[in-house]
């Protein structure tokens, strides 16, 4: 499956096992560079692979919210395993975006 | 039952890619302690946030970043510099020291707030003090303009210090 695939308006984001700030700055350009796209509203992050997330992370989510959120857009978060969530959480992301 | 004392001393360039190798090598280190996964989580979420500091903003190295159509002017100026990550086991309780020459803090209370930021131009999102201090049981930093900076994080392991072998 491709990293980043647009499906019913979503941006789908795979996120690979480990989000730390090397990874941050290709996941957040790639994610821009779809969200250009007039038929792309919401961004799913899927994190099925992911098995640790730092708060780089939180400033990839973090920006992309900031870019659809005033377009209505909204930012899900998928498959979050213990630690992710718990990041989510503390960090107060939870109440921005569904993690479903 | 022997008690288990262990030193580890890791000294790394200043580039983004070995944010994972810092975290790897912590993992590994406290392994024998036969952590559970939740803690191993919180020491590496923690190690992660106190190396990218040192890397990004002691050093500014912000290598592996790239801002939608624009590639940032500093990306190859890699400025040199090392961390160096300090481990130390005793009485079930890990300690770690990470230790940049970098430029250091001016206020260090500002940069522990939560959100706060110097560089919202990387999406930083300012969260990684607040991170070191939820995960950790303590977190001390040290740090004086121009010198560098010093964290020390401290964590009370809930395993036995003791893992005996299966012979």
């Amino acid at each position: 499956m491709d990293q980043f695939q647009v499906i019913d308006h979503c941006l789908m984001v795979k996120l690979p096992q480990e989000i730390d700030h090397y990874q941050a700055g290709y996941l957040s350009q790639e994610a821009d560079s779809f969200l250009l796209r007039p038929d792309v509203c919401h961004v799913v992050f899927d994190f099925e692979d992911t098995e640790f997330m730092d708060s780089s992370g939180i400033g990839i989510i973090m920006g992309r919210y900031k870019k659809v959120a005033p377009l209505g857009g909204k930012v899900y978060a998928i498959n979050v395993g213990k630690q992710v969530g718990r990041i989510l959480e503390l960090s107060g992301m939870s109440k921005l975006v569904e993690v479903l | 039952m022997k008690e288990m004392k262990n030193d580890m001393e890791l000294t790394f360039d200043a580039i983004s890619s070995n944010e994972g190798l810092a975290r790897v090598a912590v993992a590994a280190f406290v392994s024998r302690l036969n952590p559970t996964i939740e803690e191993l989580a919180d020491i590496k979420t923690a190690v992660s946030e106190a190396v990218t500091n040192a890397i990004i903003h002691g050093y500014g190295n912000i290598q592996g970043y790239c801002k939608h159509g624009e590639a940032l002017e500093t990306i190859d100026k890699e400025s040199p510099g090392k961390v160096r990550m300090k481990c130390q086991l005793e009485h079930g309780v890990l300690k770690v020291m990470v230790e940049d020459q970098g430029r250091g803090i001016e206020n260090v209370e500002k940069a522990m707030e939560p959100l706060f930021t110097t560089r919202p131009d990387l999406e930083r999102s300012g969260m990684g003090f607040a991170f070191m201090e939820a995960f950790m049981d303590d977190l001390q930093v040290e740090s004086a303009p121009g010198v560098g900076t010093i964290v020390r994080m401290q964590k009370k392991m809930t395993s036995g210090p003791w893992i005996p072998s299966e012979e």
